[in-house]
């Protein structure tokens, strides 16, 4: 049984190289590297998500936001310092604007205490809803011109110069301290709430980063991020790019082996046995709701590594870049048909998917030439000008095709969960 | 007093409007939600889709409207309606009902409820390109600017005709819908459904004719909502992304499996969008005579900038799912 499992994942992981290999040869070795490069930090991200939805059962719909945010703490704390705005007023009107804030902050914390000394609780909660409002109105008349006279000195704040790799670790925490604040809010209640509360905040994280002109530079983007190890300027497009995907195959060589362990461990089997039965693990007593949080934060933080890595990768963050498709479904696709639940079914997914994508689009553009010179020869149909435009959104109707005819036909994925027994 | 009209303009007429439009998408997610124990992700796309039918129907008979003296786009929506209804139908056959059979988590119903999205999505734009369109072909939208009988009232009342249409029509849909939940067998059948569907199967509900008649009404009203909607506003193949977050916040908000929970949740967050993005200074302007000299009203001052309106939804969802999962009307936890 276990002899042919694994000549079943010889075949499969056989195939996969060869794929890369023709690749290679098709498309030349910096095409190749910088696809590969793109799909490992997608395994990353797509290795977050198995835990979430593979271990835990939990529905996140907004992995774009996690990505983005990690993507832009990449941004801050890596992008070289930006003079302009530390000579300018910038940093004095946005600690005036911190002051206001954290002034707010307190009294709402001190008003949370005040039925201590006698003020019914009904009154209480009328102050703190009062203390809420004036707290957001006074920070956003006072973030707007701040937010101008730093756009106007100094473009936006830059960034912090620090290395990459504090970078990546800080879009992480991040990202999981957004996982934390909507799992605390989500994860007691069914699992769709937790899809329509991460698709919002998804999509709020992204009309943030496009529109905080001051903090993001939005739609005018930052370039060029600093990269963890030499860039293409210095050592050539195959080197700089090799030495990237050497350092990412060692992270995903590290929390592959981290995950592997935490499965197997006790904690791993409190997890599966809360996604099988959420009664019967109640029963004997597991927290659920403590352990699903846990789990959701960890799968958090590891997209936004992800994601910091893919923008720093990149060289360029644009918000309006990040696209649900893309950042959210995608990965979906990579974890249910690479097999929900098993590591190295994710990765193995997370690649040949990225492959299948990216070599979708001139596949795409091909076969809607074929269409259109025969619709012409034939029928004297005139192909509408966008035809390519729109043949690129066939991608769209794949990926639904794909996510819908895996889950019927093949639930586990092309390299199912081993369910260890003990 | 031009000030207020103002406000009538931008607050509570397109309230109304807006409020129309999430209140039948929302009458839809929550029958789906209560009866097949989902949330029904595509159906934003099935708005879009509904559109385009009548859009396709518009194109073809452009002046069918002219004879009736309504757009055409509207006399054109029971068509469009009976269509989408059929595809909706046809869409949980093909995709739905097997995974219901083979009894899977209803989470997995919601990711296949996301393919079938994007599918939707790609079609839509493979046929359509991705350009914004007009129903307006061969007519022009009719705007009311009324002109009101009050002295000193400069500012016109201004409303369109797809805008109350959009009310008047989805007022009539709620009241048909009220009688047929609470007097049809059918509805009767759907309510026993929602409450316990195993009860409802041994009781000789035949469970089956029940799911259908859900995707029937929830693809009519999506239809329907995605028609008006784009004859008052234009047609975008995108637009459903949008709208699937307020409507699935007034379903919440209302209590899921609750029509009428569904109505007043959006018709909340309808009028709390508008209110938000509303620029409070002229409101305010006229007063600043009697204000203290020290207040100084800023030229925009609005409760969230129009760019992130999409946080009104959301943040009356977190607040629901915090303190009353249930929403108002104390619908399922489910």
């Amino acid at each position: 049984m276990t002899t042919r499992l694994d000549r079943r994942q010889f075949i499969l992981f056989a195939s996969l190289l060869l794929l890369i290999v023709l690749v290679f040869a098709g498309m030349g070795s910096a095409y190749a590297v910088r696809m590969l490069v793109e799909a490992s930090c997608f395994a990353v991200i797509a290795l977050g998500l198995t835990i979430q939805w593979g271990y835990a059962g939990l529905f996140n719909a907004g992995v774009m936001g996690f990505i983005a945010l990690g993507g832009y703490m990449a941004v801050l704390f890596s992008y070289p310092v930006n003079a302009a705005f530390w000579n300018s007023q910038g940093p004095a009107a946005l600690l005036g604007v911190a002051g206001r804030l954290l002034l707010g902050i307190v009294s709402i914390v001190l008003l949370r205490q005040v039925h201590r000394i006698g003020v019914g609780r009904h009154w209480r909660n009328v102050l703190l809803t009062l203390a809420v409002i004036a707290t957001y109105l006074t920070f956003l008349t006072a973030i707007n011109p701040a937010a101008d006279l730093i756009e106007g000195q100094a473009g936006f704040i830059g960034g912090l110069g620090l290395p990459v790799g504090l970078g990546w670790l800080m879009g992480g925490l991040a990202a999981a301290a957004v996982g934390y604040w909507i799992g605390r809010i989500c994860l007691g209640l069914r699992s769709d709430y937790l899809a329509i509360a991460t698709l919002g905040i998804a999509e709020i994280i992204k009309a943030f980063l496009k529109n905080a002109d001051w903090l993001t530079h939005g739609t005018l983007t930052v370039s060029p991020l600093p990269w963890p190890v030499p860039t293409p300027g210095e050592i050539g497009f195959v080197g700089a790019r090799s030495a990237f995907l050497a350092l990412m195959v060692v992270l995903i060589a590290v929390i592959y082996m981290l995950l592997q362990r935490a499965y197997q461990s006790p904690w791993g089997r409190i997890i599966r046995a809360i996604r099988d039965n959420e009664t019967a693990a109640a029963a004997m007593g597991k927290d659920v709701n403590r352990r699903r949080l846990q789990i959701f934060v960890l799968g958090s933080l590891l997209m936004g590594i992800g994601g910091a890595a893919l923008v720093s990768f990149s060289r360029i963050f644009d918000p309006s870049g990040f696209i649900p498709l893309h950042h959210t479904f995608l990965l979906w696709v990579m974890v249910i048909l690479g097999g929900a639940g098993n590591n190295l079914g994710t990765l193995f997914g997370a690649v040949l998917v990225y492959i299948i994508w990216v070599m979708s689009e001139p596949a795409t553009l091909l076969v809607f030439d074929f269409i259109r010179e025969t619709g012409s020869q034939w029928f004297d149909w005139v192909a509408p000008a966008d035809l390519d435009s729109r043949a690129l959104q066939m991608r769209v109707f794949i990926i639904g095709l794909t996510i819908t005819l895996v889950l019927r036909f093949a639930p586990k994925g092309v390299i199912p969960e081993e369910v260890v027994r003990h | 007093m031009n000030e207020l009209v103002f406000f009538a303009n931008k607050v509570v007429i397109s309230g109304f409007a807006i409020g129309s439009v999430y209140a039948m998408g929302a009458i839809g997610v929550t029958l789906v939600f209560a009866i097949l124990r989902f949330a029904h992700f595509a159906h934003g796309d099935l708005m879009t889709v509904g559109a385009f039918f009548a859009y396709a129907l518009t194109v073809l008979f452009p002046t069918a409207g002219a004879s009736l003296g309504l757009p055409t786009g509207f006399v054109m929506l029971p068509l469009a309606m009976a269509m989408t209804a059929l595809f909706a139908m046809a869409l949980d056959r093909l995709f739905y009902r097997k995974l219901r059979a083979n009894g899977v988590k209803p989470v997995v119903m919601v990711m296949a409820s996301i393919g079938v999205a994007l599918m939707l999505q790609g079609l839509v734009r493979l046929f359509a390109g991705t350009a914004s369109r007009s129903f307006f072909i061969a007519e022009h939208k009719e705007i009311f600017r009324i002109a009101l009988p009050i002295e000193g009232i400069t500012r016109k009342l201004v409303i369109t005709e797809p805008q109350i249409l959009l009310v008047v029509f989805s007022v009539l849909v709620v009241t048909v819908l009220h009688f047929f939940l609470t007097r049809s067998r059918f509805g009767k059948a759907m309510r026993a459904m929602s409450d316990n569907a195993d009860l409802a199967r041994v009781s000789g509900i035949n469970t089956q004719t029940v799911v259908m008649m859900t995707w029937v009404i929830s693809g009519a009203l999506a239809a329907a909502a995605g028609v008006l909607l784009s004859l008052d506003v234009s047609l975008k193949p995108d637009m459903s992304f949008n709208l699937l977050l307020p409507i699935f916040a007034a379903a919440i908000v209302g209590g899921v499996g609750s029509p009428f929970g569904a109505i007043a949740g959006a018709y909340m967050v309808g009028f709390a969008e508008t209110l938000a993005v509303f620029n409070w200074s002229v409101l305010l302007r006229p007063l600043a005579g009697w204000l203290p000299a020290w207040i100084e009203i800023p030229v925009k001052l609005a409760f969230v900038p129009t760019e992130y309106k999409l946080t009104v939804p959301f943040f009356i969802l977190v607040v629901v799912l915090i303190w009353r999962p249930t929403g108002m009307f104390r619908g399922k936890v489910l």
